[in-house]
């Protein structure tokens, strides 16, 4: 697509947003009730589902059992219907592998597995329409979906895109922005203490400018906290009247 | 086969290494094992050895008709493969993890990086183009496949020429290597990955770790860098948990690491045109060293003697003096004799007859501590001559004794 701005001189993004603004959250929690846990989260016009199951027994090889921990098993699948082409292959290809695997890394660092030795925590994450951002919006659905079933965690794990424009750093990209290939910095983070869970970049990026890109997407991974954190406690609450208080 | 596991007392010693600042090669927290890269009779075939990790790269080309949506842009292809040979972990058939994870970082580092220019690979737009493989096959594992397996790729890339060809309207001429020269790809720039191991939460860090390291480690951390500075790929793997100023320490290291490699895959790059544009012999044949069958070596690492003799009296001067017990032969019977006993046996309650027909053989007084190490060899030491006048013939009357040596105080029971 020649000739399309990401950022035009006024500093506007093609969907309108300004550089460091995120797109707009909503998120729900416990939409399964026969999952320990569930959620589906909206950012702008990526839509994810998480479910979790367990901690339970293992099932399966029960070789692969861990003595002193819980073992973390993802499975990240996009439906066929969630990109513009039909998708052929919803899961096993080397993207949606890769991605399994970034998302089981991340799990296994923030969940205590080491309080449920022996056993198996299962996490399904399910992209239902692709709009950029597939594993942040995957690490913020499973993260809401851990929380619902109730698995103590070191603290949330906020994701958020980056990319840079311009000399500018731009936060959350969507797809359009992705696809045309500048340098992208996906950062999962443990908000209260900075700590960074999976850092992922790709494309060409000067190292001077490394520093701001990750500062970029540390403030969106801390927005995108924020208002987990409220959709958590709304959900605490209306639950908690509906047991009447 | 599954992987042997490795053992805690191995595990603490390597950590505990770690935590000292060394490494099992003597190598320093920062620095590369010697890389060699050597190339084949072909264009486009290398391998790249680093340390003891040895990878073989081949590119090979072929004309397809290119992506609908991609119509003026050649392909580029990526496989690294993990064959038993290299580690009898690697099981045929079976994809493990480790293979999806890192062909997928190699595709990222290279393809998204754009460094290879795929416009140039267009014969004839939206019909012919140029699909480029490079196949990386593991041929050893020692640690840090990705380094080698980067390296090896884009050497091979630098090193392979394609048949020209020529487009006359709609005629399209491909020639062979006899008929024009081939052609090399134009590459724009270089992109290393270099891998750095976290110990410990982040607070130790190794460049390049082997495969030892790479066991206990707790997590990686790869970054791919061209020498221009530009960061093509960052991935974070393993549990750990990243503060932004180790990523920011780590780029400064991977910057100065990837110049010094970037220079000598140019110099040998320039060495083996030299070699082909002189006539001289080149190919794998040369570059492997002929007198060994397995063409591994060890490479002579420089030990510093300078002040081994200052430590070594300091040593002496602390340590306790040798014990002044002398191994005097036993003569059982004439043809036979026994120097030392051993300890004895603490594994359990033998037999007293399996008990005399064993014979214990020397152990090291230094090696052995307290009755810990049981070693029962058989060792028939056959017509010992007596010089000593000391010699104990024993008798058939089988006194205990309790010898009581000085200073270990090991308490020892004769036969």
């Amino acid at each position: 697509m020649a000739g399309l701005e990401l950022l035009s001189d006024e500093g506007y993004r093609v969907d309108g947003r300004r550089a460091g603004e995120l797109r707009k959250v909503r998120a729900r929690m416990g939409v399964f009730a026969k999952a320990d846990g569930s959620a589906y989260i909206e950012q702008g016009n990526t839509k994810a589902l998480a479910v979790v199951y367990g901690p339970h027994e293992m099932r399966g090889s029960r070789s692969k059992a861990l003595h002193d921990r819980a073992l973390v098993n993802c499975q990240y699948s996009m439906a066929t219907f969630s990109t513009g082409e039909r998708k052929r292959r919803p899961h096993g290809d080397r993207k949606s592998s890769e991605l399994t695997l970034h998302l089981k890394q991340t799990f296994e660092a923030a969940i205590l597995t080491q309080l449920y030795p022996r056993s198996q925590i299962d996490i399904y994450v399910q992209i239902l329409q692709a709009d950029g951002g597939n594993y942040c919006a995957c690490v913020n659905a499973a993260t809401l979906a851990t929380i619902d079933a109730g698995i103590p965690m070191r603290d949330y794990v906020c994701a958020s895109s980056a990319g840079f424009i311009e000399d500018t750093p731009l936060a959350d990209l969507n797809y359009v922005e992705e696809a045309a290939g500048g340098p992208q910095v996906a950062l999962a983070l443990l908000p209260k203490s900075d700590q960074i869970a999976l850092l992922e970049m790709n494309s060409r990026l000067h190292e001077d400018h490394l520093e701001q890109v990750i500062e970029a997407a540390s403030k969106a991974c801390k927005d995108v906290y924020a208002v987990l954190d409220q959709v958590v406690r709304d959900h605490v609450h209306e639950v908690t009247t509906l047991l009447g208080e | 086969m599954k992987e042997t596991p490795l053992s805690n007392c191995e595990r603490r010693f390597l950590l505990r290494a770690v935590e000292e600042r060394k490494r099992l090669d003597g190598r320093q927290s920062y620095d590369y094992r010697n890389v060699r890269i050597s190339f084949g009779a072909d264009y486009g075939c290398c391998i790249v050895e680093l340390g003891r990790t040895r990878v073989l790269g081949q590119v090979s080309c072929e004309l397809v008709s290119p992506k609908l949506n991609r119509a003026t842009e050649g392909i580029l292809f990526f496989n690294l493969e993990l064959s038993p040979m290299a580690a009898p972990a690697f099981e045929p058939g079976r994809q493990p993890e480790l293979l999806v994870k890192l062909n997928r970082l190699l595709e990222r580092c290279l393809r998204n990086s754009k460094c290879i220019d795929t416009e140039s690979l267009c014969v004839v737009a939206g019909v012919k183009v140029w699909q480029i493989r490079v196949d990386l096959h593991l041929l050893n594992h020692d640690g840090n496949i990705i380094d080698a397996a980067s390296i090896a790729a884009i050497v091979a890339l630098c090193h392979f020429r394609r048949p020209d060809v020529s487009v006359q309207g709609e005629e399209v001429t491909l020639y062979t290597p006899e008929e024009r020269d081939p052609v090399p790809l134009s590459i724009h720039h270089m992109p290393i990955c270099v891998s750095f191991a976290f110990f410990q939460q982040g607070t130790y860090l190794l460049v390049d770790p082997s495969e030892r390291e790479e066991r206990v480690m707790d997590g990686l951390l790869v970054i791919a860098m061209n020498k221009h500075r530009e960061i093509c790929t960052i991935q974070s793997s393993g549990g750990i948990m990243l503060l932004k100023d180790q990523v920011l320490r780590c780029s400064k290291i991977t910057g100065v690491k990837v110049a010094e490699i970037t220079e000598l895959i140019q110099k040998a790059l320039e060495n083996d045109r030299k070699v082909r544009k002189e006539g001289g012999k080149f190919g794998f044949a040369e570059s492997i060293p002929n007198q060994k069958i397995s063409a591994f070596k060890m490479e002579r690492a420089p030990v510093d003697t300078n002040d081994v003799e200052e430590q070594a009296e300091e040593i002496i001067m602390k340590a306790d003096p040798p014990s002044d017990f002398v191994a005097k032969p036993i003569l059982r019977m004439p043809g036979t004799a026994q120097i030392g006993e051993g300890l004895e046996n603490s594994w359990g309650d033998f037999e007293e007859s399996e008990r005399e027909e064993e014979e214990e053989g020397n152990s090291d007084d230094a090696t052995t501590s307290g009755g810990q190490k049981m070693e029962t060899e058989e060792i028939n030491i056959v017509s010992k001559t007596k010089k000593d006048d000391d010699t104990i013939i024993l008798s058939d009357s089988e006194e205990e004794e309790v010898v009581i040596l000085e200073p270990e105080e090991t308490h020892k029971k004769t036969r």
